[in-house]
């Protein structure tokens, strides 16, 4: 499939199946199950940023009335103990981070708990923290980590250090290409640690058998990933634990680790009881995994012409406590939207004193881009060339050579720019005090492992289980593949989230992955059934399968007038071999590049440095918008999410260590207040490698907006913008320095 | 076959033709012919064939004419 073409279901704006749910209140999320005999866990944080654990006495809070329970780190007990994931979820020797979680506490009521925690004594000999890139890569820094030597040096250094990796991507001869470069610019950007902001904080219920057997509940982009991470800490069968996943209040790749689940159930384990424990707000933001702090330089060479001759970056990105931070997608993903023989990049992964970051919407991306999109948009302004005509003229597009690997096959970005260059956005003017920005961006999108099963009810309908929890919409997506695949309403069928006992492994929910696999596997799964209706159609009329076609929900007697409904069909399923039930497992293959590019108007207040963002356009290839109000949905969120990233939103540190605004009202997201209406533009070039076109659009739409606001400001202010965010004391300092 | 950056420390080239008629296949004649390559090493990255990026391809045929390039796992958000 690589041709446009006309579908009579995908493209509706249905009523998603959860909807009704979700507003009336009966969805249940991670904290809202409740059962029997349940106890409250809670965990005792560290009040440092860097410290060692010398002693800790529980005796006093064991011995509260109400005190059920207490796990450590001890209590973790596998061969795979000492890995960083466990130590994360409950400090070993030594606190890394202000708000590292060191031990849970089970009480009959949350209040007795919090009162327990009160009576820990822990004895910590308090370090220095190291909470910047520059700090922790300085020579004479304070380690994390005294066994780390840096990974990816042709021969290993002999010293430890806070650099867990270093990685070089290179294509062609980037000094030869800056030699040809009649304009040159470069510069070093920055961008803060910042939060997803999801609504519903981590939560989850939990249960330890008398015979092993157990069971979660909690809020996750991925359940079956719960169970992985969490027996594999506890030392547990994957048979003996089951993991429902609740309904998610917003995850953007932060819900796709685990922080409680190990610690409830050894809770609910010693104690015997059901275990609930759910993060209040501050340790949501204390403790949780935020998004990678950066300092990055890059350097973009070009002709008079427009050609762009050369591209170099240097990133260095923070992992927080523990190794691990999207440096390597960021290096893969930095000068991509381009079309450029010589390129060179650098990355580094360096551990700090703050909670371990977690995936964030294009995990690694935003922060690369923002510095490429930033030098592009000022050679653009060196040689006078129209920003859209500058990628234009170097746009990736089909055969282009990536960085990382392969080449493109069919990409929408020129599409994308063309529709920004054709929206009235791009054409209107603008006033006093006013700057315009705009960026592109690039994203992968990812396969990987779905399942489904589409079982069929003896009225015709169907239900659809799939393993993927269901963030932005996807049920909906799900239905109304199945509905085009069957050719059937898509109000006939029913998508539900089995739990991990009930469907086949399915990766997480995440990298914009479950529309494009997941919905291959409703296809397969929907075609599976459409073959068992045939064959049932051809035995009760005495011809061969191939006899018989499928349209509009019916099979047809092609050597006849015979016509059988899937309902009549399934009716009589019992007579002619039982149950019909497709059913599809697939590894998924040949995910689709989603390029966006967005358009940012701002108005600044010079007196104060306030910035309003005051029209945006964000457009994006989708491949196939399948359910297009939820495309659009994905633009706008990404955009907003991306907006606060470059305008308001970051963690605030003391020079101790500890996180100053761990709250909502001082780490600002944007309102819809805020805000004016984000215009959206779905540009759709298919995906040759799904049945549909789908490529995903989870992602991109978040890259963007860094390198848009920012500009936008530098263009009002007529200064250049290095540093995120944009907030108003932050460009009123550029405003002074630069008047 | 084309080899990443990273990967090129242990090859000591960029590219080279191998003959091979799965991706199981060719991982031994790659480990075999560079000494300093590990299966695990290249099993445990992704792979694109023919541009297309394919998450554990072992079992994946492989035909002649067929680019391969090693690539990291990606992982989204």
């Amino acid at each position: 499939m690589s041709e446009a073409r006309e579908y009579k279901y995908i493209g509706q704006r249905s009523i998603r199946p959860d909807g009704f749910d979700k507003v009336t209140g009966r969805a249940n999320y991670g904290a809202d199950m409740t059962l029997p005999g349940m106890i409250w866990g809670k965990i005792l944080r560290s009040p440092h940023a860097h410290a060692k654990i010398k002693n800790i006495d529980t005796s006093k809070a064991e011995a509260l009335s109400g005190v059920l329970a207490v796990a450590t780190y001890q209590d973790f007990p596998t061969a795979d103990k000492k890995a960083d994931l466990a130590r994360n979820i409950l400090a070993d020797d030594k606190v890394l981070y202000h708000g590292h979680a060191i031990l849970g506490i089970a009480a009959t009521t949350s209040a007795i708990a919090e009162r327990a925690l009160d009576l820990v004594d822990i004895d910590y000999e308090v370090l220095k923290p190291v909470m910047d890139i520059r700090d922790a890569m300085a020579a004479d820094a304070p380690l994390l980590h005294e066994d780390m030597i840096t990974e990816g040096y042709a021969e290993a250094p002999t010293t430890a250090s806070n650099v867990a990796t270093r990685l070089e991507m290179k294509m062609g001869d980037v000094e030869a290409g800056f030699k040809e470069a009649d304009v040159i610019v470069e510069g070093d950007y920055y961008t803060p640690t910042v939060h997803q902001g999801y609504i519903e904080p981590h939560a989850c219920v939990v249960r330890y058998d008398e015979d092993g057997q157990s069971m979660i509940w909690c809020c996750t982009q991925g359940h079956f990933d719960v169970r992985g991470s969490t027996a594999n800490i506890l030392g547990m069968n994957l048979s003996k634990l089951k993991v429902i996943a609740s309904e998610i209040g917003g995850g953007f790749g932060g819900k796709t680790t685990i922080y409680l689940e190990p610690v409830a159930l050894v809770l609910s384990r010693k104690s015997g009881r059901p275990v609930k424990m759910v993060m209040d707000r501050d340790e949501v933001f204390k403790a949780s995994g935020p998004g990678s702090a950066t300092r990055n330089w890059v350097k973009i060479g070009a002709k008079n012409d427009g050609t762009i001759t050369a591209m170099q970056a240097k990133l260095h990105y923070e992992a927080g406590a523990f190794k691990g931070s999207p440096m390597m997608m960021g290096c893969m993903t930095a000068f991509t939207p381009y079309a450029v023989e010589n390129m060179y990049v650098e990355g580094f992964d360096v551990v700090v004193n703050k909670p371990k970051v977690a995936a964030y919407r294009a995990p690694g991306a935003p922060q690369a881009e923002y510095a490429a999109e930033m030098v592009v948009n000022e050679i653009a302004e060196k040689i006078g060339m129209d920003p859209i005509e500058l990628r234009l003229k170097n746009a990736a597009k089909e055969g282009t050579q990536t960085i990382y690997g392969p080449k493109f096959k069919a990409v929408g970005l020129v599409e994308c720019l063309e529709a920004a260059k054709n929206s009235p956005h791009y054409k209107a003017a603008l006033k006093e005090n006013q700057g315009r920005g705009l960026a592109a961006g690039f994203w992968f999108n990812i396969g990987g492992q779905s399942s489904v099963t589409l079982n069929m009810n003896p009225d015709g309908t169907g239900t659809i289980v799939e393993g993927s929890p269901d963030i932005g919409g996807s049920r909906a997506s799900m239905q109304l593949m199945a509905a085009e695949e069957m050719q059937m309403p898509a109000e006939n069928f029913r998508p539900i989230v089995a739990d991990t006992e009930h469907v086949a492994f399915s990766a997480g929910t995440g990298g914009s992955r479950t529309t494009f696999a997941t919905g291959m596997a409703v296809i397969e799964a929907a075609q599976d059934v459409i073959r068992q209706m045939k064959e049932r159609a051809a035995a009760v009329w005495n011809v061969t399968a191939e006899q018989v076609d499928w349209a509009d929900g019916v099979a047809i007697n092609t050597a006849g007038e015979d016509r059988l409904t899937a309902a009549e069909i399934c009716k009589g399923a019992e007579r002619t071999g039982g149950q019909i039930s497709g059913r599809g497992n697939i590894n998924a293959r040949g995910a689709g590049p989603s390029f966006a590019v967005h358009l940012c108007d701002v108005e600044v207040d010079r007196d104060t440095g306030k910035v309003d963002v005051i029209r945006y356009t964000a457009i994006q290839d989708a491949g196939k918008a399948i359910h297009p109000s939820y495309v659009e949905g994905q633009l706008q969120g990404g955009a907003v999410q991306g907006i606060g990233w470059a305008l308001n939103e970051e963690y605030v540190y003391g020079d101790d260590g500890l996180l100053q605004n761990p709250g909502f009202l001082d780490y600002r997201v944007p309102l819809a207040s805020d805000l004016p209406m984000i215009d959206s533009i779905v540009v759709e070039v298919p995906n040759a490698f799904h049945p549909f076109g789908v490529r995903g659009v989870g992602e991109s739409g978040i890259i963007p907006p860094l390198a848009a606001c920012a500009y936008a400001v530098s263009q009002a202010i007529d200064a250049p913008i290095r540093d995120l965010p944009c907030s108003p004391p932050s460009v009123l300092k550029v405003i002074q320095e630069n008047s | 076959m084309i080899f990443s950056s990273e990967l090129q420390e242990f090859t000591g080239e960029e590219r080279t033709e191998v003959s091979a008629t799965s991706y199981r296949v060719l991982i031994d004649v790659l480990v075999a012919k560079y000494s300093r390559l590990s299966f695990d090493q290249l099993t445990d990255l992704a792979v694109a064939i023919d541009g297309v990026i394919i998450v554990d391809p072992l079992l994946e045929p492989l035909s002649s004419d067929t680019e391969v390039h090693f690539l990291h796992f990606v992982a989204g958000g």
